[in-house]
C-alpha cells in the first residue's frame, strides 16, 4: 500500500499506466509512471486546533510570491479573503455559530469541561451560546484528480510526491481545470491568463522542507507528512475528540474509497462539510467519462446514419 | 424554489428553531415560526447583535440569497447563506435515519452562500458560439458527404463551404478564449483520452484540414479526387466534432452539465444536424433541398426529444435550464425549433417557407447552445445544485446500508 512496497513489487521496467491502474488509489505517483519515488506527501488539517491566525495564508503568499487579490471587507466574520482562488492557495474560513433555545446541546453536559482547550477550542459552545469554527482550506491534491485528467496540454502533472502541480510554462489558460475541480480550488489569474493553485510547496518539499503553511502554523492545525502516516494520526485524533466529548468531529477526504480516491490533503472537521464551503460527497467527474465517450460515439454514429437516411430517396424533393 | 425545508430536512414547513436562523430579515421572519427572538445562553440580544453586526448569515453580501428570501419571504427555515449554528453534532441529518433531534434542522447549502464550485471562466460568445459553430461544421460535412455521394452537387458545395467557414470561425473563437492565446499549439503537445478538450483539439485539427481542403477543391474545381477524399474524411470525422463537445462540457463538476451527460451528446447531434440542414436548405434551390430538409427534420426531432428527456431526468438540476436567462434562451430555441420543423415538413415546396424554416432552425441551434452554456454557469454559481444532489446521494447510501443491516 505504501509507496515503498509498491515500488518494490514493480518490475524494473517502467510500467504502463494501465497495468498500474489497480494500484492507483493508493499510489498516484506510481500510476503516473514514477518507478522509484518518495512516499506520497500531504496535509492533514486538524480544524479543531485552528485559531484563525491566517499565518498559513500569509506564509503561502510570501513563499510562493502570490500576488494580492483584493483587499475587501466581505462581512464574513473575520474572513476577508473569501475563498481559494488563483491567488489564494490557503484560505481560513471563519464560522460563527450561535446556539438558540431548544437546540440539541452537543457534546458533554455543561460544566464537565476540564480544560481551556476543550472548552473553547474544540468547538464547544461557550457561555454566551456561540462557537467559532475556523478552518484552513487548501487544494486537496486528489488521488483521482479531475483537473489533471482534463488538462489538455499536460500542464497539470503528478509529482513524484503524488501531489498535483501546474507547470506554468506550459499552461495556455484554456480554463478546463476550473469547472472540473469539485472543490472550486483552481482558478485562472485574469491578468496573467494561466491557472494557478497550491503546489504543496513542490520546491520546498523537494529539498526536505515542509510547506510554508505547515511551517508557519503555530498550533499544528496544518500537519505535513507522508499521507499514510497522516491518516493514522487523523484516526487517532478523531477518536480522541469523540472521547473528549466532541462527537461532531469527523474526517473529510481521508477515506481512499471516497469519490476522489481520498485527498492527499484531508481534514478533521467539527461540522458538516458544506458549513465550511466543502462539497459533502465530491466525485471526480472523469469517473463518468467512459460512459460519456460511449454516448458520444453512439450519437456520432446516429448522426452519420441520419445523414444516410436523409439521402436514401433518389427524389431530391422532400 | 424554496431553499427551505426541502429534501434534506425532510420536514418542510417546520421552522428552524435551532441554529442560526435564516439570514438577515429572515432572522426575524424565522421567528414567526421558530421563536428565535431569544438567543440562547442567557445573553439576550447578543446573538441578534452579532448576527446583525457581522452579517453572520451572509446577509447583504449575497443578493441572490436575499432575492430568494424576498421571494419566499418569511419561510424562515434557516436556509440562508450563512453557516448554520447551534447544531447538535449529528443534527445535520435532521429527520433521517431515526435520529432524535430536539428540533428539526434546516441546512445551509454553503459557507456564507458562496458557490462551492468555480464557474467556468469560458467567455460568451466565444465558447457557446463554438459549441454551435462546431456542430454546424461537423454536420455540414456529413450533409456534404452524402450530397456528393447522391450526386447533389449544389448541396455538396454549399455545405462544404459552410463547414469550412464554421470550423474556421470556431478555431478563431477557441484561440481567442485562451488565457494565453499565443500558446494554443500546446493543445497538440499530448493526446489524452481523459481530456475531451485534448481529444477535441486533435479532432478539430484533422477535421479543419479536411473541411478546408474539401471546400477549396469544390470552389476552385481543381483536384477533384483529392477533394472527394477530403470530403469523405470530413464526413467521417464530422459527427465526432458535433458530439465530442457534449463530453467537453459534461466532463466537469458543473451540475447542470455533468448530470446531463447521458442525453447531451444526442441533443448536440440533433442540434447540429438541425443547424446544418437548416443552413443547407437555405443555400440551394428548392429542387435540390430535399436532402437538407430531411436531415434538418431528423435533427430537429432528435433535438426536441433529447432535450425533453434530459429535463425530465434531471429533476431539480433541470431548474437552471428553465429559469432566468438560460430558461428564456432555451424556450426561444424550442419555439424556433418547433416552427422550423413544422415549416420544413409542411411547406417544403415554397422557397420562402424553406428559407424561413432554415433560418429558424439555425437560430434555434445557436440559442440552444447559448442556453445550455448559461444554464451550466448558473448551476455552478448556486451552491444548492452542488450540495443537495450530493446530500441525496449520501442519504441514499445510508438507506442502502440500513436496508442491508435489517434484512
Amino acid at each position: 500500500m505504501t509507496a515503498q512496497t509498491s515500488s518494490q513489487s514493480n518490475s524494473p521496467q517502467r510500467k504502463p499506466p494501465v497495468a498500474a491502474h489497480s494500484a492507483s488509489l493508493h499510489d498516484p505517483a506510481a500510476y503516473a509512471g514514477y518507478e522509484d519515488h518518495p512516499p506520497r506527501m500531504g496535509f492533514f488539517t486538524d480544524t479543531s486546533v485552528c485559531i484563525g491566525c491566517k499565518a498559513c495564508e500569509v506564509a503561502c503568499k510570501e513563499w510562493n510570491y502570490v500576488p494580492e487579490d483584493g483587499l475587501n471587507l466581505l462581512g464574513m466574520s473575520y474572513d476577508n479573503t473569501g475563498g481559494l482562488g488563483a491567488s489564494t492557495w490557503r484560505h481560513v474560513a471563519f464560522i460563527e455559530q450561535i446556539k438558540r433555545p431548544g437546540d440539541a446541546v452537543p457534546g458533554r453536559p455543561e460544566g464537565s469541561g476540564d480544560s481551556v482547550l476543550t472548552e473553547s477550542v474544540l468547538g464547544e459552545f461557550s457561555a454566551d451560546g456561540s462557537r467559532w469554527l475556523m478552518s484552513s482550506n487548501v487544494c486537496k491534491h486528489c488521488t483521482e484528480s479531475a483537473c489533471l485528467d482534463v488538462c489538455p496540454t499536460g500542464a497539470l502533472m503528478r509529482t513524484e510526491f503524488g501531489t498535483v502541480v501546474v507547470q506554468s510554462d506550459i499552461c495556455n489558460g484554456c480554463g478546463y481545470c476550473i469547472p472540473a475541480c469539485p472543490f472550486g480550488v483552481i482558478d485562472r489569474r485574469e491578468e496573467d491568463g494561466r491557472a494557478w493553485k497550491c503546489t504543496l510547496c513542490y520546491d520546498r518539499i523537494g529539498d526536505g522542507l515542509e510547506p510554508a503553511c505547515a511551517k508557519a502554523c503555530p498550533t499544528q492545525s496544518i500537519q505535513f507528512g507522508p499521507v499514510d502516516e497522516l491518516r493514522e494520526r487523523a484516526q487517532l485524533r478523531v477518536a480522541e475528540l469523540h472521547e473528549a466529548g466532541e462527537p461532531g468531529a469527523r474526517l473529510y477526504l481521508e477515506d481512499p474509497d471516497d469519490g476522489i480516491g481520498g485527498g492527499g490533503a484531508f481534514f478533521l472537521l467539527l461540522d458538516e462539510p458544506e458549513v465550511y464551503g466543502l462539497p459533502p460527497d465530491p466525485v471526480v467527474t472523469t469517473r463518468d467519462l467512459p460512459r460519456m465517450w460511449r454516448h458520444v460515439a453512439a450519437a456520432a454514429g446516429a448522426l452519420l446514419i441520419g445523414g444516410l437516411a436523409a439521402s436514401l430517396r433518389r427524389d431530391l424533393r422532400p | 424554489m424554496s431553499r427551505a425545508g426541502g429534501p434534506e430536512t425532510g420536514r418542510p414547513g417546520t421552522a428552524a428553531g435551532n441554529g442560526i436562523p435564516a439570514g438577515g430579515p429572515a432572522g426575524a421572519s424565522g421567528g414567526s415560526a421558530g421563536g428565535n427572538s431569544d438567543p440562547a445562553g442567557g445573553v439576550p440580544g447578543l446573538a441578534a447583535r452579532v448576527r446583525e453586526r457581522f452579517g453572520v448569515h451572509g446577509r447583504g453580501q449575497h443578493e441572490r440569497d436575499q432575492h430568494e428570501r424576498d421571494q419566499h419571504g418569511g419561510d424562515g427555515h434557516g436556509q440562508a447563506g450563512g453557516p448554520r449554528g447551534g447544531n447538535g453534532p449529528r443534527g445535520g441529518r435532521g429527520g433521517r435515519g431515526g435520529e432524535q433531534l430536539v428540533v428539526p434542522r434546516a441546512r445551509p447549502d454553503s459557507y456564507y452562500g458562496k458557490p462551492i464550485l468555480k464557474a467556468p471562466v469560458w467567455r460568451s460568445p466565444e465558447v457557446p458560439g463554438y459549441l454551435f459553430l462546431g456542430g454546424l461544421a461537423g454536420a455540414s460535412s456529413v450533409l456534404a458527404g452524402f450530397a456528393q455521394a447522391a450526386g447533389n452537387h449544389k448541396q455538396a458545395k454549399a455545405s462544404k463551404i459552410a463547414a469550412a467557414g464554421a470550423i474556421g470561425l470556431s478555431g478563431v473563437a477557441l484561440v481567442a478564449d485562451l488565457g494565453r492565446p499565443e500558446r494554443f499549439l500546446n493543445m497538440l503537445r499530448v493526446l489524452k483520452p481523459s481530456s475531451p478538450m485534448s481529444v477535441g483539439s486533435w479532432l478539430i485539427s484533422a477535421f479543419g484540414g479536411a473541411a478546408a481542403a474539401a471546400a477549396a477543391c469544390a470552389v476552385t474545381g481543381r483536384l477533384p479526387k483529392a477533394g472527394a477524399a477530403a470530403t469523405a474524411g470530413a464526413a467521417v470525422v464530422g459527427p465526432a466534432i458535433c458530439t465530442y463537445t457534449a463530453a467537453l462540457i459534461c466532463d466537469t463538476a458543473v451540475p447542470a452539465w455533468h448530470d446531463a451527460h447521458r442525453e447531451m451528446p444526442y441533443l448536440f447531434a440533433g442540434s447540429a444536424a438541425s443547424a446544418a440542414g437548416g443552413l443547407g436548405m437555405m443555400a440551394v434551390p428548392v429542387e435540390d433541398a430535399g436532402q437538407a430538409i430531411r436531415f434538418a427534420v431528423l435533427g430537429a426531432a432528435t433535438e426536441l426529444t433529447a432535450k425533453s428527456l434530459l429535463l425530465r431526468r434531471l429533476g431539480e438540476i433541470a431548474e437552471p435550464y428553465q429559469s432566468g436567462l438560460p430558461g428564456q434562451l432555451m424556450e426561444a430555441a424550442e419555439v424556433l425549433t418547433a416552427a422550423g420543423l413544422a415549416g420544413a415538413v409542411l411547406a417544403s415546396r415554397s422557397r420562402t417557407a424553406i428559407v424561413l424554416s432554415g433560418a429558424a432552425l439555425v437560430a434555434s441551434s445557436a440559442l440552444t447552445r447559448f442556453g445550455i452554456f448559461e444554464a451550466g454557469l448558473a448551476s455552478a454559481r448556486d451552491p444548492k445544485y452542488t450540495v443537495r444532489p450530493q446530500r441525496e446521494r449520501l442519504a441514499a447510501k445510508e438507506r442502502a446500508k440500513e436496508r442491508k443491516r435489517v434484512p
